[in-house]
């Protein structure tokens, strides 16, 4: 059976379904299916968010200044990002403005947390798609140091000992028997395509960023006192600034600003030197594997963040970009209010939740979350060992959010394509720069591997943002204002009426709406062709680049560090 | 299983030498609690064990434990997964997924019946018949009793596994359900904390390979060892508590000289952790050291018990009593149409004692 979707889609339901369940390296629990045809190809794609936690419903009635820690943890990946939009959503409800200095030390946490995310998600989450770790047994060290010097030459670690080193281990590892987290891989599938080298670099520095991450957080350690889940705080930041004075010890000093300085610049290093050449290095490799473009090439969104100015969030002074694109017309990037009722609604016909009527899409400030779990006629399995889903009915923890009525692409590569399109002009040079290195059209940019690469331009791009708004801290300071805290609200009465959030899962993992537009996921899994439909790798490939966190997905805010919130307090 | 590389092996690879190896080991000793003379023991176990096999599954949560994990210095998360343990099935980090994914733990659990540990990160939800959490198409709870039914022991990481956490909130619209309410059979030992800190997760684990047993337990069933005073009893902020000097505004003079955060809503007297002892990420910092109140996230139902900004109310210690009754009053502004007054309630009063009375019994 051959159904057309209005976002431009043919999805046939004729051929081999294909499940995946539980799909791993990812945050939350997610499900998979696909329909593959006799090519091989998929032809039909369904995404499913398997569970969901109802934060909505414990937020009401609490207080207001409590809220960033109930949303924080949504995700314990994301972390800092949902404390932020809450801080901000109920700054906003409330008209606390806050000080320059805590608006600095908040961008360098949420930029460090995208430093951050984006690294862990490339070498830990992303990686083992694309790169083979048993391969690398099979590589000459001597030529892998060669790969490295050529790649990424500014990288110290990069002699021929160091790798045969780590080659040493790996087989000692797998000597052993016990593979741990590398059993069941799909190790001799033609879909890998690394030679032996690139894959013994690859896993070396998959070992490397494991090591750097934990030092990258210590930034949120400084100011928020650990990570994940830093602390923060309605009206500024919890971490008081002393530099000059008595009592320096005890708060945010010369000490402490040397040590986020020296993170800043591992950041720098870590992204310039080895990061971005892999990404180079890996997607040379693969440059004929352009599937999985789904939605970027027609419809993205980003909310914009990262304000140069506290209290300013006009598009225009955000350093990450703003706007919409729809139909692929990327000569007109639309004005985003996410306040207005008409742009941002969100439909439950195919997730587990009711609304009053069926069809029906509400704006967060409207929102309800009201669970349903029910599953459709064309099940296999039963209510509690689902063996086929039945999309055509209810099948997803995650609502379906559209924008003016499409569903939307969000994360870097949606900030990217709307920034290049906008003429933002620190991602133009960027994403110019990786095609001509690359050689490709513009055209490539909307892909996985496109996906993938536009997160490690963002995590470049953030190393250099969070240095501007260290020397911005510094300069401030040393303009004689310490203070990072602009209202403390006491409230009696005051309490959260309502409190929904769209996150970029949400977005990008939504099921179908009520007039049948398949969300991101599952559109840029189609027509993609999988080498063996049992080893699923292309699959992983393509839902790993939007790096799904599916703890998030299930309530609403925004794309992956750029949420939105809205909270009622009465 | 000759070929698996032991800890002493795995630091000496690293460039570490036997002294500083034995050196690592008395620290350890020490870190533990125990004396000199266990050194030789800790350093034996280390040279000689074999790696243990660990099925870590994931329920309702967030996966900041995971996270936690990930950011372990002593030891290095790479060594951890490598070399110390045999990290069988792993939802974040493992290559496989789908079906492969779930015979490697359905290999796992045949091949080590009764030998392997059960890591469970986040809770199983009740309601629904458990399907608000779905994994492989069934209920997370039926794949966690599965799973520990083999199980050696259990861990439960985090304040999800340990008392349900935030999905657990009031109204708990799931049921999400601590896993000792659904494993009941077996020996579980709770790590609490929004997340724990990764040295106290890598030293449990360590612990149990070192010792081959269980460490001590309290009577919730958390490691003495990090469970066993509370954030003010070891807080390098104590002394100010002492001398009544305390913050009274976020941003005031006070703030700036690290006095007390006790005014602020610090729940620092009633939380059992380490984290004012280890500090966070390598010692860096800990949420008091950096400006914030604790919020007790390693105490039961610690989202229930009010705001976190209002202060404890019966903790009865010298310097303090005097004034406390003022400590609303420090109100900052009035804004959007929000009342400057104190807001202890005796709900939260009532609340918080029952909390304190039930950990210190």
């Amino acid at each position: 059976m051959t159904v057309s979707t209005p976002n431009g889609f043919t999805l046939d339901t004729t051929g081999t379904r294909v499940v995946v369940d539980p799909v791993t390296r990812i945050e939350g629990h997610m499900r998979c299916e696909v329909n593959v045809n006799d090519q091989n190809v998929i032809t039909n794609a369904v995404s499913t968010g398997t569970m969901w936690r109802g934060l909505e419903v414990i937020l009401k009635g609490r207080d207001p200044r409590d809220a960033w820690a109930f949303t924080e943890r949504i995700c314990g990946v994301c972390t800092g990002t949902h404390a932020l939009t809450s801080v901000r959503a109920v700054e906003d409800a409330l008209g606390i403005t806050i000080p320059e200095n805590a608006n600095s030390i908040r961008n360098i946490m949420q930029l460090n947390l995208q430093i951050h995310d984006h690294i862990v998600h490339f070498y830990h989450l992303h990686a083992l798609d694309w790169v083979n770790p048993i391969n690398a047994l099979r590589a000459d060290p001597k030529a892998t140091s060669e790969l490295q010097q050529a790649v990424g030459p500014n990288h110290p670690m990069s002699s021929p000992g160091y790798f045969r080193d780590v080659q040493n281990r790996l087989k000692a590892f797998v000597d052993s028997g016990q593979l741990g987290i590398f059993k069941n891989g799909y190790w001799d599938n033609p879909a890998y395509l690394l030679p032996p080298e690139a894959d013994l670099m690859a896993t070396t520095h998959y070992l490397e960023a494991l090591d750097l991450q934990k030092e990258i957080v210590k930034i949120h350690t400084i100011f928020g006192g650990k990570n994940p889940h830093p602390n923060w705080l309605v009206g500024g930041v919890p971490c008081p600034i002393n530099v000059h004075s008595t009592g320096a010890v005890g708060a945010i000093n010369m000490e402490r600003l040397n040590h986020v300085s020296s993170i800043i610049d591992k950041c720098i290093e870590f992204t310039r030197n080895v990061y971005l050449p892999d990404v180079v290095a890996i997607g040379g490799f693969y440059r004929n594997w352009l599937y999985g473009g789904g939605l970027s090439g027609q419809s993205v969104l980003a909310y914009g963040d990262i304000p140069e100015n506290a209290n300013d969030f006009s598009a225009g002074q955000l350093h990450l970009p703003r706007g919409a694109i729809v139909n692929g017309n990327l000569h007109e990037v639309q004005d985003v209010d996410v306040r207005d009722p008409e742009q941002v609604q969100e439909f439950v016909d195919h997730s587990w939740y009711q609304y009053g009527e069926a069809g029906k899409g509400l704006h967060p400030w409207d929102g309800v979350t009201e669970p349903k779990y029910e599953l459709g006629a064309a099940t296999r399995g039963s209510r509690t060992n689902i063996e086929q889903i039945d999309e055509a009915a209810k099948y997803s923890w995650i609502k379906a959010p559209r924008w003016k009525g499409n569903a939307m692409e969000v994360g870097p590569l949606a900030r990217y394509v709307v920034g290049y399109a906008s003429g933002h002009e620190d991602i133009k040079a960027q994403v110019e720069g990786l095609l001509r290195t690359m050689d490709l059209p513009v055209s490539a940019l909307f892909s996985t591997l496109g996906r993938t690469a536009a997160r490690a331009l963002e995590a470049e791009y953030c190393t250099r943002l969070q240095k501007h708004f260290f020397d911005k801290l510094i300069a401030n300071i040393n303009a004689g204002d310490e203070s990072t805290l602009g209202h403390w609200v006491k409230i009696k009465d005051g309490r959260i009426e309502n409190y929904q959030c769209v996150v970029p899962t949400t977005w990008n993992g939504s099921p179908r709406d009520s007039a049948g537009n398949i969300g991101a996921f599952e559109a840029a899994l189609m027509n993609t062709k999988v080498e063996r439909p049992e080893e699923p790798v292309e699959i992983l490939r393509t839902l790993h680049s939007f790096d799904p966190c599916l703890a998030c997905s299930t309530h609403v805010m925004s794309p992956d560090g750029h949420e939105l919130a809205t909270v009622k307090v009465r | 299983m000759s070929q698996i590389e032991t800890f002493y092996e795995v630091m000496r690879r690293q460039g570490i030498t036997r002294r500083s190896f034995m050196k690592y080991c008395s620290l350890t000793a020490s870190a533990l609690g125990l004396g000199p003379a266990f050194v030789p023991r800790i350093a034996h176990a280390m040279e000689t064990k074999p790696r243990t096999p660990v099925i870590w599954v994931n329920g309702l949560e967030c996966t900041c434990c995971s996270e936690s994990f990930i950011r372990g210095a002593h030891p290095l998360a790479k060594d951890v997964v490598l070399s110390m343990i045999s990290l069988d099935y792993s939802h974040v980090l493992m290559a496989a997924a789908g079906h492969a994914a779930e015979a490697a733990m359905a290999e796992a659990m045949e091949t080590h019946r009764g030998n392997y540990i059960l890591a469970v990160e986040g809770n199983p939800p009740l309601n629904e018949d458990g399907m608000f959490c779905i994994v492989g198409g069934r209920p997370f709870v039926e794949k966690l009793k599965e799973a520990a039914a083999g199980a050696k022991a259990v861990i439960a990481w985090g304040a999800c596994a340990s008392y349900g956490c935030v999905q657990a909130a009031k109204p708990n619209p799931t049921q999400a359900t601590p896993i000792h309410k659904v494993i009941t059979d077996k020996p579980i030992i709770k790590i609490p904390g929004c997340p724990p800190i990764a040295e106290v997760m890598t030293g449990v684990i360590t612990y149990m390979l070192t010792f081959g047993r269980l460490p001590e337990l309290d009577r919730q069933g958390r490691p003495a060892m990090f469970y066993g005073q509370r954030i003010h009893d070891k807080c390098y902020r104590r002394p100010h508590f002492d001398a009544g000097q305390f913050v009274e505004a976020w941003d005031d003079e006070n703030a700036r000289k690290g006095y007390c955060l006790y005014k602020m809503g610090c729940k620092g007297p009633t939380t059992y952790n380490a984290c004012s002892t280890i500090g966070w990420n390598e010692g860096v910092s800990f949420p008091i050291q950096s400006g914030h109140g604790c919020i007790g996230c390693s105490e039961d139902g610690f989202w229930d018990q009010g705001t976190f900004y209002n202060r404890l109310t019966n903790i009865k210690q010298f310097g303090v009593e005097a004034n406390a009754d003022q400590v609303g009053l420090t109100a900052a502004g009035v804004v959007g149409g929000a009342v400057a007054v104190h807001a202890a309630i005796s709900a939260l009063k009532r609340a918080q004692k029952k909390t304190q009375d039930k950990v210190e019994g």
